[in-house]
């Protein structure tokens, strides 16, 4: 049984006016907390995010580490890793940036750059769903009791306080997140346009299009971005007064909001085998195959 | 019966047999109320094309008739009929038995968000108290015909959410308040939320309850896990189009320093109180929360 | 009973349904003390079922319709046996009740220029229904439901009122309810009570109807001494799903139809062109390129006969399945699958496609619906003043599916719900004045609540059945006998057996105790039923001619020079359901006037 204690003196996380009069407390019917009833497989969900999400992360501790063989000019390939995109440290000189680099730097300039996607796609409404879900256990599934219930006095965590307070109240930064992603979105563009830029001409190689599934990805991703899908359009009262902003809102930025986590982990994906696949080019591993 | 809080006992009491009956299900049903209670296993015939509530009708008007339920229509529309089958919170009327495994017991509980009463029936008195505390539709003024005009691309937003039942499996659902019972102090929960959401955006409200949503409706409680909209019998996408741009609106009212800065520059008007809106509210009219003005029930 | 809770209002609304919450809204406004009590949670009454629309001639799809050509065709839809100042009434104001509800924030569908949209319905010459897809009643019910609470009316949920009290004249003065959560008694004193308790429907075996319609406010009102009239016109709508068992009857919208489904029968023919009767033969085609025609240019052909007035519909149906062409499950085919595209279907009909989808495996967008008719509304109910809806007690008003005369013989669709609304407002509105206009308190009769309340109480210590059974003998009773086609003999017999059942449904044995008890709850609802069953049953054995809702086999012609001129009252005298008969109130000569012009 399911017996809750009166708490009407319980601070308001919201700091509000004064808490809504309701009944607090009461008996449950059900089994006990701890006894999940459901039938189905809820917990493959959370745990193939949690390998998904501690997949990337590793990954990209590894690449990050590696600090080399992200660039494959040597081998008549303008191919620049996402993750080492813009090219700081070193000059890609067969490619098109026209800054030589900051030589000076010494650790691994991956580290300065995921530090922007990372904080966009920590922010973003899918992975912090995601995260809540498999990392927080709050909850982990539907209908299953959040690792952190207070419901029978005995969770991990004293209160609940959602996003209310430090540091999550930070993810109510996730709009300016996404204005720098917009320009790494765009980055990525051009370093998948250059990749067509071959020693000898144009040309078309694996690379080249992995880099352009790649960057179609991320801007699938971006641009599903719920923030951004409010700032297009979304915070309008009314549609009719901004056809345009409503037409983009409707025909675009809402439909690939849809599937926004689809796109969250096509694009998660794409830049581990772009990485992978420059690394190998660019190591000498392997060579890309020129298409023409 | 009632009385003993042994978990899961089962006591098999077979109801009446049906010519047309298949084969049997057994339907572990949790009996009980305010004192206790504990599963009761009911073996029924299964008959084609029966949802959950027909069978629990049939153990009613066979072998259990104090067995309480709520229910009105039937057909998915009213949203009286919410409890947890095989752990999932659904509606009874719109669960067709064919869909669940029947080689064990089939187990229907009461919400577990809200207090039981009796059986599968619970005290959602919670929805009706926070549902005084929404500030209420303010309009402008009519159109000199005496009309409202209003285009279709501006309703279709607030027609979503008004397809709402109101069958609370959302509010039941929600980890905020599932979990964490002192958070009901605080917080709307999805169904209301959406409510909000529905104002905010209907094309002819004028109040801005932006505020009022953060620090009186606790949205910032949510983490958009989507469970709200896991189990929504309407399809309703309660986090992607009502939540979410609700947390976007408060990010405008509340953190973007760009916002702020633009309405000082532009001269813009700053977003209402809170305590401004909530004396729109019908529970926070006249000074003191009235309990439950519209929810009334205090025996 | 000392220790009873009471409660001491000026206008107590029995029922929270669209009419009862605008009768609330209505009398709360005045400064009356309202209170609203209800047999469900606040905002599951069954207008959340209705689908397809209300009816208002605002003229925003056709700027040709006005209250009269509405009033003309809900009078030739009611078989002119209407209260021709209840229908003037709510053609007239119809309007304004609807953009009322805008105002309080409910969101129809948009013409182009931002209007409401309206749509086509049988019966009504000109597309007139406003609406929100097929949920339109769900969004009446939240708009009213939103505007009280906002208002702060207070409502009693999961409250069944057993029993109305009344003062040392006659006048109503209170009622005995019942908790249903905790099984205790509670009584209101009111200066004034309004019924808006809805429908009937459970009395019946296949019915759109919930569990709540039992008729409790036609019981109250009879057992108050109050007239019931035309309580033999039930409306069978059409097209309720036949298949699976457990979903029978529950309602198909007619929005189907008026979005271009046809009906067909085993051999796939349109069966409906050859149910074309002479009164409405000059509006409707006859051929099938005709009316298909229709649904893109209604100005220049005339509509399908699948959109003539519900009793018509029903009645060619239940013809058809009778002649053995109809479906495997006992009903005929809708079939919309085969004329619109499935993204057209799943964007006008959302909750019919979610609807067949879940209950019955069918998707309506590749196959056809299998429909009968199933009980859907009563025609009848409380003898009310057209302006006032006052009833014949004093202090006792009606309004909405509990008040008879709006409809006549037969209801048109989309006129339920602007009859709620209008006469919800005119209930609430001169059931205020007059509580508002009576001074002193309000003194109940104690002896009449202990006598509720023992009789109430007696069902625990009955020695009888279990209720559950002895509804089910009258639900079948009432389907096999007093269904769509009557005939004396079978009425009579339905007469007596309802003798038999209210004996067995005094003796009921009730199990467990008071606390949330579905099974007393149901033993005291029975009464209802009973109640109107004999008035039904009765009413019907009377009216010896078919109009409208009422169709009678050894009667089959209607008679316009007797049956056509009154109303059949029911009420009780000593215990015993007595009817005979009234004349119908005579229609001015300018009302008159519009139905000789003959458009």
């Amino acid at each position: 049984m399911t017996v809750v204690q009166e708490t009407p003196g319980a601070p308001n996380p919201n700091g509000g006016i004064a808490p809504i009069p309701v009944r607090i407390g009461g008996v449950r019917g059900g089994p006990p907390l701890r006894k999940i009833l459901r039938r189905d497989t809820w917990w493959l969900q959370p745990a193939l995010t949690a390998l998904g999400l501690l997949g990337f992360i590793a990954y990209s501790i590894w690449a990050a580490l590696r600090n080399g063989d992200f660039y494959a000019g040597a081998y008549g390939r303008d191919y620049l890793s996402p993750l080492y995109s813009p090219c700081l440290t070193h000059s890609c000189t067969t490619a098109g940036y026209v800054w030589g680099g900051w030589s000076w730097w010494r650790i691994s300039p991956a580290w300065l750059i995921l530090a922007f996607p990372g904080a966009f796609r920590t922010t973003c409404y899918y992975y912090r769903k995601a995260y809540y879900r498999s990392f927080w256990l709050s909850p982990p599934a539907c209908a299953v009791p959040d690792a952190g219930s207070t419901a029978e006095g005995q969770g991990l965590r004293k209160r609940y306080s959602g996003e209310t307070r430090f540091p999550l109240i930070l993810q109510n930064i996730h709009r300016y997140t996404w204005y720098f992603a917009v320009i790494f979105a765009g980055i990525l563009t051009w370093d998948a346009i250059a990749a067509f830029r071959f020693a000898n001409g144009i040309g078309l190689g694996v690379g080249t299009i992995i880099l352009v599934i790649n960057a179609v990805f991320i801007w699938a991703y971006t641009l599903g971005c719920h923030a951004c899908r409010h700032l297009c359009g979304g915070g309008l009262k009314h549609f009719s007064k901004h056809k345009g902003r409503y037409w983009l809102w409707k025909n675009v930025l809402t439909h690939l909001n849809e599937h926004h986590q689809l796109f969250a982990w096509c694009s998660l994906f794409s830049i581990i085998v772009s990485d992978l696949y420059i690394y190998l080019v660019a190591s000498g591993t392997i060579t890309d195959p020129r298409i023409f | 019966m009632a009385s003993t809080t042994e978990q899961a006992a089962s006591t098999t009491r077979p109801a009446a047999p049906s010519s047309t009956a298949r084969r049997a299900v057994t339907l572990r049903l949790w009996r009980g109320d305010a004192d206790g209670g504990r599963f009761v296993d009911y073996e029924v015939p299964a008959l084609e094309g029966e949802v959950v509530l027909d069978v629990v009708h049939r153990i009613q008007a066979t072998s259990a008739p104090d067995l309480a339920v709520r229910w009105n229509c039937k057909a998915g529309k009213c949203g009286s009929c919410s409890a947890e089958i095989n752990g999932k919170p659904r509606l009874m009327c719109m669960t067709r038995m064919s869909t669940l495994p029947q080689d064990e017991p089939i187990t229907v509980s009461p919400m577990r968000t809200f207090p039981v009463i009796r059986d599968l029936v619970t005290d959602v008195s919670y929805n009706f108290t926070v549902a005084a505390a929404i500030p209420a539709f303010s309009p402008g003024p009519r159109e000199a015909d005496g009309t409202y005009r209003m285009a279709q691309v501006d309703v279709d937003r607030s027609q979503e959410f008004r397809k709402c039942i109101e069958c609370f499996l959302c509010q039941n659902v929600c980890h905020v308040i599932r979990d964490h019972e002192d958070n009901k102090a605080h917080y709307a929960g999805p169904r209301f939320l959406i409510r909000l959401a529905e104002l905010e955006m209907h094309p002819l409200d004028n109040l801005d309850r932006r505020r009022y949503i953060s620090e009186q409706m606790g949205v910032g409680l949510c983490n958009i896990t989507k469970c709200c909209t896991e189990v929504c019998p309407e399809g309703i996408h309660i986090t992607d189009n009502g939540i979410i741009p609700l947390k976007e609106r408060v990010v405008d009212a509340r953190y973007d320093p760009v916002a702020w800065l633009g309405r000082k520059l532009l001269g813009r008007k700053a977003p209402q109180s809170a305590a401004e809106v909530a004396a729109v509210a019908p529970l926070w009219r006249n000074g003191a929360a009235k309990h439950g003005s519209a929810a009334s029930k205090d025996a | 009973m000392a220790e009873l809770e009471r409660h001491d209002v000026d206008v107590l609304i029995i029922g929270a349904g669209g009419s009862g919450l605008r009768a609330a809204i209505e009398a709360s406004a005045t400064g009356a003390r309202t209170a609203v009590v209800c047999k469900s949670l606040l905002g599951k009454a069954h207008t959340v079922m209705a689908e397809g629309g209300v009816a208002a001639a605002l003229g925003n799809v056709w700027s040709e319709d006005n209250w009269k050509v509405h009033f003309r065709d809900t009078m030739r839809g009611g078989k002119l046996l209407n209260n021709w100042r209840m229908a003037q009434l709510h053609a007239q104001e119809a309007p304004d009740r609807v953009l009322e509800l805008e105002e309080w924030g409910a969101l129809f569908d948009r013409t182009p220029d931002g209007l409401i949209l309206q749509r086509d319905f049988g019966g009504h010459r000109y597309a007139r229904l406003a609406h929100v897809g097929d949920r339109t009643g769900l969004e009446l019910l939240r708009t009213v439901q939103q505007r009280s609470v906002s208002l702060g009316v207070e409502v009693f949920m999961e409250c069944k009122i057993v029993r109305l009290l009344h003062g040392p004249s006659g006048e109503v003065n209170g009622a005995v309810g019942l908790w249903r959560e905790s099984g205790r008694f509670v009584v209101f004193s009111a200066k004034a009570v309004v019924l808006a308790s809805g429908g009937v429907g459970k009395t019946w075996k296949f019915t759109s109807n919930s569990w709540e319609s039992t008729g409790d406010g036609h019981a109250l009102a009879l057992w108050a001494g109050a007239d019931l009239i035309d309580m033999e016109f039930v409306q069978f709508h059409p097209t309720g799903m036949v298949w699976p068992p457990s979903a029978r009857g529950i309602l198909v919208t007619e929005g189907v139809r008026g979005d271009g489904g046809v009906l067909r029968n085993s051999e796939g023919r349109r069966f409906m062109f050859d149910y074309i009767p002479d009164f409405y033969a000059k509006e409707t085609a006859d051929s099938e390129a005709e009316a298909d025609q229709w649904y893109e240019n209604k100005r220049d052909f005339r509509r399908p006969p699948e959109l003539l007035p519900r009793d018509e519909v029903a009645r060619s149906i239940n013809s058809e399945v009778k002649a053995g062409r109809g479906s495997p499950h006992g009903g005929v085919f809708l079939d919309i699958a085969s004329r619109r595209s499935a993204e057209d279907i799943k964007r006008r009909l959302p909750s019919m496609y979610h609807q067949f989808k879940e209950l019955a495996d069918v998707d309506i967008t590749a196959e056809p619906m299998e429909v009968g008719p199933t009980c859907h509304y009563i025609m009848g109910g409380v003898r009310v003043d057209g302006d006032t809806a006052a009833s014949t007690v004093a202090g006792l008003y009606a309004c909405g599916e509990v008040a008879g005369g709006m409809h006549g013989a037969n209801r048109l669709g989309g006129n339920s719900l602007s009859d709620l609304l209008v006469f919800g407002r005119r209930a609430g509105r001169y059931a205020a004045e007059h509580a508002l206009g009576i001074t002193g308190a309000t003194v109940v009769d104690e002896a009449q609540v202990d006598a509720v309340c023992n009789e109430a109480l007696g069902y625990f210590d009955g020695s009888g059945e279990n209720p559950y059974a002895v509804h089910q003998d009258l639900q079948e009773t009432m389907q096999a006998l007093v269904g769509i086609i009557r005939t004396e003999s079978e009425l009579v017999e339905a007469k007596e057996r309802l003798g038999d059942f209210s004996e067995r449904a005094g003796t009921v044995s009730v199990e467990g105790h008071r606390q949330f008890n579905p099974g007393w709850h149901l033993a005291l609802d029975l009464q209802s039923m009973l109640a109107v069953a004999n008035c039904t049953t009765r009413s019907a054995i009377e009216r010896k001619e078919s109009r409208g809702g009422h169709t009678r086999d050894d009667y089959r012609e209607s008679d316009p020079d007797h049956f056509g001129k009154i109303n059949m009252v029911s009420r009780l005298r000593d215990g015993v359901v007595e009817v005979s008969e009234s004349p119908l109130p005579t229609m001015p000569a300018e009302l008159q006037a519009l139905f000789e012009e003959g458009h």
